[in-house]
């Protein structure tokens, strides 16, 4: 089964999105336009500016077809800010999202870009072997619903999560050269297409 | 468990979250959240804007501490500011108050003739401008983590920018095709390290991100400098030097993403209102560009 995995290409680090896919050997396609959701499997959020991405979002009307289909169960990811979109609140902000994720964030919560940092994670489904996890400007997860899935934490907190269909980290996997962060994600894409 | 801060990974890795963006100059809290709101991926801080320190003459310095706090506290995105080349003192300042990154510009007045700051040093990421492969890399070699073309700033027009990137792009098209030995020789010729160079050969483009600055004024300049190759793109004083920023604004931040779709072009670039006016580069008696080693 061959799938075809989408990268939102509204803005941001879209083409170390690609990359990843590209080392899975996944075929990829950048996402900007509502009307290429339908060529996709599955779609990537990458990191960004998340009050950037959801302004283009709303302007070119792709924010209600998403919505809908990611609520009907087409699998997504979403790193950093990514995660921002696919929540249900940003914590203080009257910030729009999708909404399809049953977490509260709250945006630059490890503070400002001096403060960004690397470390090593345990993600117990990939074994001993840590996840290097790149955190920059990140949001914070600071409520999350019983239906999400808690992959890994760090000091106590969810930084990767995942609620049937849609998944997210507050790090990006992307700017590293570990791909089963990406793996797992296509692994979930496989399943929903079934 | 180690937490590594400041590091080569963090500082290239924020600036490529800023693809496929516009960071805009704003000079108060106003005009940074008309910026934030028409969808700027960051800010940078300033006194005036560069059409405006060209006016005033004088020395150029970094801004005050109050005007860059009281634009950190108005926005959640993330905020940038200017120091003078080779200003160690200005950007250990501006590190110490947080903002997220530095740019080390020649649109302020240089304070160092011969030398530019070492980055590596710092935990802050730098932003630095060039005009060609050579330079770029010489500040890469520094530490900045993300480069700009000069272009030439404060002046609506975009011929500048244009060579700028057309150069860089050219000249690595060139690295590419050469063979070991060339390149030594090439390094030689362009005053950077070969190894930046073998890096530039292996990935066909900068190890770091590139964005177009210095005379974007319109929606259509913006994607000119896209389809030209850049990352993203600064847009200093063509924004609040327009009649209707917030139109303008947002008019960029779409052109930026739709550069390669003419039909959003066409739609975003209807009703902007009346850009800023614009200065024939070979009448300037003072070319920014040219400060910088």
């Amino acid at each position: 089964m061959s799938l075809k995995i989408g990268v939102l290409g509204l803005q941001g680090d879209v083409r170390e999105h690609i990359r990843m896919l590209q080392l899975l050997g996944v075929e990829s396609l950048i996402v900007k336009l509502p009307e290429d959701l339908s060529l996709v499997d599955g779609l990537i959020i990458p990191g960004g500016e998340s009050t950037t991405m959801i302004r283009i979002m709303k302007e070119i009307e792709m924010y209600e077809p998403l919505k809908e289909k990611i609520e009907e169960g087409f699998p997504v990811f979403g790193t950093c800010a990514g995660m921002i979109l696919l929540s249900k609140k940003v914590e203080g902000s009257d910030q729009l999202t999708l909404k399809v994720l049953d977490i509260e964030v709250e945006r630059n919560a490890y503070g400002r870009q001096i403060e960004s940092f690397e470390v090593d994670i345990k993600v117990p489904q990939f074994g001993d072997k840590p996840v290097r996890a790149v955190f920059i400007r990140a949001p914070k997860i600071v409520k999350a619903g019983n239906e999400v899935e808690a992959l890994a934490e760090y000091e106590g907190t969810p930084v990767f999560v995942r609620e049937n269909n849609v998944m997210a980290t507050s790090f990006h996997p992307e700017l590293t050269d570990d791909a089963r962060v990406h793996e797992y994600f296509i692994k979930i894409v496989g399943e929903f297409k079934k | 468990m180690d937490i590594y801060k400041g590091t080569w990974v963090v500082k290239k890795g924020f600036a490529d979250m800023f693809k496929g963006g516009v960071i805009m100059d704003v000079t108060n809290a106003e005009q940074a959240k008309i910026a934030e709101e028409a969808g700027a991926v960051a800010v940078m801080a300033l006194e005036r804007v560069p059409a405006d320190i060209r006016k005033a003459g004088g020395v150029a310095r970094m801004a005050s501490i109050s005007k860059i706090k009281e634009i950190m506290e108005a926005v959640s995105i993330p905020v940038m500011a200017k120091v003078r080349i080779g200003h160690i003192a200005e950007a250990r300042i501006l590190e110490e108050l947080g903002v997220d990154f530095i740019d080390e510009s020649e649109v302020l007045t240089p304070a160092d003739d011969k030398f530019h700051i070492n980055k590596h040093e710092f935990r802050v990421p730098f932003v630095c401008g060039a005009r060609d492969l050579g330079e770029a890399l010489r500040r890469i070699a520094e530490g900045a983590a993300m480069i700009r073309t000069k272009g030439e700033a404060g002046t609506g027009n975009i011929v500048e920018a244009v060579k700028h990137m057309r150069r860089v792009q050219d000249e690595i098209r060139k690295v590419v095709n050469m063979s070991d030995e060339e390149l030594v020789r090439e390094a030689k010729e362009l005053g950077a390290p070969v190894e930046l160079l073998r890096e530039v050969k292996r990935l066909g483009r900068l190890p770091v991100v590139n964005f177009a600055a210095g005379g974007v004024a319109t929606p259509a300049d913006a994607a000119l400098m896209m389809i030209l190759g850049a990352d993203g793109v600064f847009v200093g004083s063509g924004i609040f030097k327009s009649k209707e920023p917030m139109k303008m604004a947002r008019a960029i931040v779409l052109a930026v993403t739709y550069w390669d779709n003419p039909r959003i072009l066409l739609k975003v670039s209807e009703d902007v209102g009346e850009p800023m006016h614009g200065l024939d580069v070979d009448e300037l008696e003072v070319k920014l560009q040219e400060r910088g080693w």
